[in-house]
């Protein structure tokens, strides 16, 4: 991972690190056409907050940049869920697309490749893995 | 009215495992057999097979099944409810009919088909009338590609289902029912609802939705915790106990594998949604957001609270038009430095098909084993990959240049980069691509014509 991107966000509080969301939610992914969508569920309801508030669209949109056209996002509190819809994502989609991935199912776990800042409190119970750089 | 209603789901897609139909009826009581076969892509697919034959056009693998199933529906009191009929749900009925008969069954088995979905014959007439149907996502109008459509459907609501249950039917056979309306027609027969309480349309639409992928609700495809599911060998498809008041358990027959807990459904919930305030069905408008999810016992999940709104006045329709044409290639490289090495015949490739003057809408490349399904958030190689995949695709609405295309991959075995293999297939297939259109129509001109007829086996 090239550091810029390690940087582009830097920990909230003096204790928070950076952790990759497969370790604080876990998701699937489904196509609509060229939209790929990504519902990201909190591995725990206490952790939804954090991912509501962390996994911003403006972070989403550089997360995936160069790869989908627009980002709509969505929330399901009820769920612990949110939802993403990544247009343009599927050169074309259906039948159409060349892709390997054409119908967008491993999307949600290209989603999960992003980093967060995780507060100290939240961090101490995450396996160690979790809290390496390369995670 | 106080009992609640069984749904099971037997297919999840058109090729889901065989076995599970049949283990859903056996492995405990079901009130009925949900059966969903149609993808977006696959009334295309069936319309293409029905032109080359005229007794084609469905999912003919529902025949087999329904052989297996007739016996245990004769003497259960259990019914099957299927959009297997695709393109052809005359054709469907006819071929289970004709099992019946075999198995000596006919007197017991009451078949409905479901028909009136099918606008291919009246496109013109409809576009004449002003129903431009444009794309949803481009707003390019119908007109623009006429010439092309393959086939055109016209997603139909509960509403036929209902009424081939009310006139007796044990087995319900229809062509484009939305894969929420088979489940949402039988609690509408069972349970007396109501077509405008909101509430239970989007209650039954959203229990259609958890069951109609099949295990993928009960530990199949499951990320949280994967490993600790066990027993996919034999992974019990969901099952769903629909209260009168539109609450339900989602659930599976004991002593099967997998899991239905509040994470399997869940993630079954936020596959292929949209907007979750509004999921639009033919029958109404449901919110995602009002679900209420609780783990009620072991592989049992509550849920209630559902909300909806009123239905809209247009119907989705599903129109296959042909695009063009497409092939994809793959070469094997191994180690040392196999990325560097399908790279470097990547570029040798895309040499050649220029010097040739090919020209393709578009040329896409992938490593697979590097960056194939996750572009370039993947980690970077480190050289020391045992192999890696190079996968060539091109497209265009030239056959010429996709079939010489398809002529150049195994040269490269022999003029390219070294430690090359995986080229046992032959040439890559030339395909045609028939794409989908999605649009908009006026319900009022589509429902007079839904059809539902019992035939008697």
């Amino acid at each position: 991972m090239p550091s810029a991107r390690k940087k582009a966000h830097r920990p909230t509080g003096p204790q928070a690190r950076q952790v990759q969301l497969r370790w604080l939610a876990h998701a699937r992914s489904g196509d609509k056409g060229d939209t790929a969508n990504v519902g990201l569920i909190a591995l725990q309801p206490e952790w939804y907050e954090l991912i509501r508030k962390e996994v911003t669209l403006a972070r989403v949109k550089a997360h995936f940049k160069g790869m989908v056209s627009g980002v709509e996002r969505f929330e399901l509190p009820n769920l612990w869920a949110l939802n993403f819809l990544l247009h343009g994502a599927l050169d074309g989609g259906g039948t159409i697309s060349l892709k390997t991935d054409a119908q967008g199912k491993v999307y949600s776990t290209a989603l999960l490749r992003m980093r967060i800042p995780v507060p100290a409190a939240i961090l101490r119970s995450l396996p160690t893995q979790a809290k390496q750089a390369k995670g | 009215m106080s009992k609640t209603v069984r749904i099971a789901a037997g297919q999840g897609f058109w090729g889901d495992w065989l076995e599970a139909p049949v283990r859903q009826v056996r492995g405990g009581p079901i009130d009925y057999l949900m059966m969903d076969y149609l993808a977006e892509v696959t009334m295309s697919i069936m319309q293409k097979q029905k032109s080359r034959d005229p007794d084609h056009g469905y999912a003919r693998d529902f025949v087999p099944l329904m052989e297996r199933i007739l016996p245990d529906l004769a003497s259960q009191r259990f019914r099957v409810i299927s959009n297997a009929g695709g393109v052809n749900p005359r054709a469907c009925a006819e071929a289970v009919i004709g099992a019946a008969r075999k198995l000596g069954l006919s007197a017991q088995v009451k078949v409905a088909l479901v028909s009136g979905d099918d606008i291919l014959p009246r496109l013109d007439e409809l576009l004449a009338a002003g129903h431009e149907m444009r794309d949803m996502d481009t707003g390019r109008p119908l007109s623009d590609i006429r010439d092309q459509v393959v086939s055109a459907n016209a997603y139909i609501g509960m509403a036929p289902v209902v009424e081939a249950l009310g006139r007796g039917a044990d087995l319900v056979i229809t062509g484009r029912v939305t894969d929420t309306g088979l489940t949402l027609g039988p609690l509408v027969h069972e349970h007396g609802w109501g077509r405008d309480d909101w509430d239970k349309m989007a209650a039954g639409t959203i229990a259609g939705h958890i069951i109609e992928c099949g295990a993928q609700a009960s530990g199949g495809n499951l990320l949280k915790d994967w490993r600790k599911v066990k027993g996919l060998a034999d992974p019990g498809f969901p099952i769903v106990e629909v209260a009168p008041d539109g609450s339900f358990v989602v659930t599976k027959h004991s002593n099967t594998g997998g899991v239905v807990s509040v994470a399997s459904v869940s993630e079954q919930l936020v596959y292929e949604m949209g907007d979750p305030h509004n999921y639009i069905t033919p029958d109404g408008v449901a919110d995602f957001t009002s679900i209420r999810l609780k783990q009620a016992g072991k592989d049992r999940v509550a849920v209630s609270g559902i909300r909806g709104g009123p239905r809209t006045d247009k119907l989705k329709v599903s129109i296959a038009y042909h695009y063009g044409w497409k092939a994809v290639g793959t070469l094997v490289y191994s180690w040392p430095e196999a990325y560097d090495k399908a790279k470097a015949a990547d570029k040798i490739l895309r040499q050649r098909l220029k010097d040739l003057g090919l020209e393709f809408e578009t040329i896409l490349t992938e490593f697979v084993g590097v960056n194939a399904t996750h572009g370039p958030l993947a980690d970077r190689p480190t050289g020391r990959e045992a192999e890696v995949q190079l996968r060539v695709g091109v497209r265009s609405n030239d056959k010429k240049a996709v079939e010489r295309f398809s002529r150049e991959i195994a040269p490269l075995v022999l003029t390219g980069p070294p430690s090359v293999t995986g080229f046992a297939g032959g040439r890559p297939a030339v395909e045609e691509i028939v794409a989908y259109w999605p649009a908009l129509i006026d319900r009022t001109v589509v429902e007079p014509h839904v059809h539902v007829e019992v035939l008697n086996a």
